[in-house]
C-alpha cells in the first residue's frame, strides 16, 4: 500500500510554515534544508506556470518521479499545500483538501496562532497524523 | 447578545442554531481582543469569565422564557440540574457529561464536560478558555439568586471541570429549607 512521505505548507511569501514526515522512508534533511527547498518550490511553481504549453495553466499540480510523486494544492489565499508520497499513490488531491480543512479548523480558529507563522497547534498535528495513518492503511 | 436577539425573533423551535464555525471565529476574536488588553494569564482568564457572566444572566432569562415553566428554582440541586441539562442543551446541543458533589466540601459541586465545545479548535493555549463557560454558569447562578464562585479546571485526557462553590448564605438558606 503506497504511503505518504511528507507534507509541506508554505505561506503566501513562500516561507515554510509547516512540515511533517509520515514515514521513515521520507527524505532525511535538516531543518534549514527543508526551509530552503520549500521556498524554492514556490519559485519553481511560478516557472511551471509560465512554461506550460497549455495556455491559462494554473501551474504545477502533480510531479511524478521514479521514486516518488509530489502533489500540490494552491489555496485562494496564496498558501501552498504539497505532499510527497510513494509512487502509485492515489487520491492525493483529496488528501490535500482534507489537510486544508484541518488547517482551516484547527489552525485558523485557534486564537493563539499568528497568521503566516510556523504552525505548532497540537490538535492540528494530532488530526493530521490520524489522517495520514488512515490513508496509509487504506491507500 | 446579537445571537440572543436574533433568537428571540424566531418562534421557539430548533431554528435557533448557530454554526459552530461562526461561533469559533467569533470566540477566537474575543480571545485575541482580550489578550491585547491584559498583561498576565490570570487576567486573560478573568476577562473571559467576565465576558461569560453577562451572557449567563441573559441566557437565564431566555431559558426561563422558552421553558414556559412558572416554577422558579429555589433549591441548590434544582438550579444545578437546570444548568446541567436545560441550559447546556440550549447552549451546546446536549446535556453536560455529569454533575457531581464534592466529597470534601459541602458547598462545592462540579459539572464535568469531556470535550467542551468552546475549546474544540483551540490548542496550545496558556489558559483554559472554558473560563468563558465558567463565567456563563456564574452569570446564571447570580441571576437565579445563588451567588457562587465558579472556575474552570482542566484535567488530563481533556476533561474540563466547572467547579462551583456556593456562597455561605446560599448554604444557610438551603439548610433552612431542608
Amino acid at each position: 500500500m503506497p504511503s505518504l512521505l511528507s507534507l509541506y505548507i508554505n505561506n503566501k511569501a513562500g516561507g515554510l510554515i509547516f512540515h511533517r514526515d509520515f514515514s521513515s522512508a521520507a527524505a532525511k534533511l535538516d531543518i534549514n534544508e527543508h526551509l530552503t527547498l520549500a521556498s524554492t518550490f514556490n519559485g519553481l511553481a511560478m516557472i511551471m506556470r509560465q512554461l506550460s504549453p497549455v495556455p491559462g495553466s494554473s501551474g504545477m499540480e502533480l510531479l511524478e518521479a521514479d521514486s516518488f510523486v509530489l502533489q500540490s494544492f494552491d489555496t485562494v489565499t496564496g498558501l501552498k499545500f504539497f505532499v510527497t508520497a510513494e509512487p502509485e499513490s492515489k487520491h492525493l488531491d483529496a488528501v490535500l483538501k482534507d489537510v486544508y480543512m484541518l488547517y482551516s479548523d484547527y489552525v485558523l480558529k485557534n486564537p493563539f496562532y499568528e497568521l503566516d507563522m510556523p504552525i505548532h497547534c497540537e490538535r492540528f498535528i494530532q488530526k493530521l497524523m490520524k489522517l495520514a495513518d488512515d490513508y496509509n492503511k487504506r491507500g | 447578545i446579537f445571537l440572543m436577539r436574533k433568537a428571540l425573533d424566531r418562534p421557539p423551535r430548533r431554528a435557533h442554531e448557530v454554526s459552530q464555525s461562526a461561533f469559533a471565529f467569533l470566540f477566537s476574536e474575543l480571545i485575541q481582543y482580550s489578550q491585547t488588553r491584559v498583561n498576565t494569564v490570570e487576567e486573560l482568564q478573568a476577562k473571559l469569565e467576565d465576558a461569560g457572566v453577562g451572557i449567563g444572566r441573559r441566557v437565564l432569562e431566555l431559558a426561563c422564557l422558552r421553558e414556559k415553566s412558572s416554577r422558579r428554582e429555589t433549591r441548590v440541586l434544582g438550579i444545578l440540574q437546570f444548568i446541567h441539562s436545560t441550559l447546556w442543551k440550549m447552549l451546546f446541543g446536549n446535556s453536560a457529561d455529569s454533575l457531581e458533589k464534592s466529597v470534601e466540601h459541602d458547598d462545592e459541586f462540579m459539572i464535568i464536560e469531556r470535550a467542551p465545545m468552546v475549546n474544540a479548535f483551540i490548542s496550545g493555549a496558556p489558559c483554559n478558555c472554558a473560563a468563558f463557560v465558567a463565567g456563563i454558569v456564574r452569570g446564571v447562578l447570580d441571576g437565579a439568586q445563588f451567588p457562587a464562585h465558579v472556575s474552570a479546571h482542566e484535567h488530563e485526557d481533556n476533561r474540563t471541570v466547572i467547579l462551583i462553590k456556593f456562597a455561605a448564605e446560599v448554604m444557610e438558606r438551603e439548610k433552612r429549607q431542608a
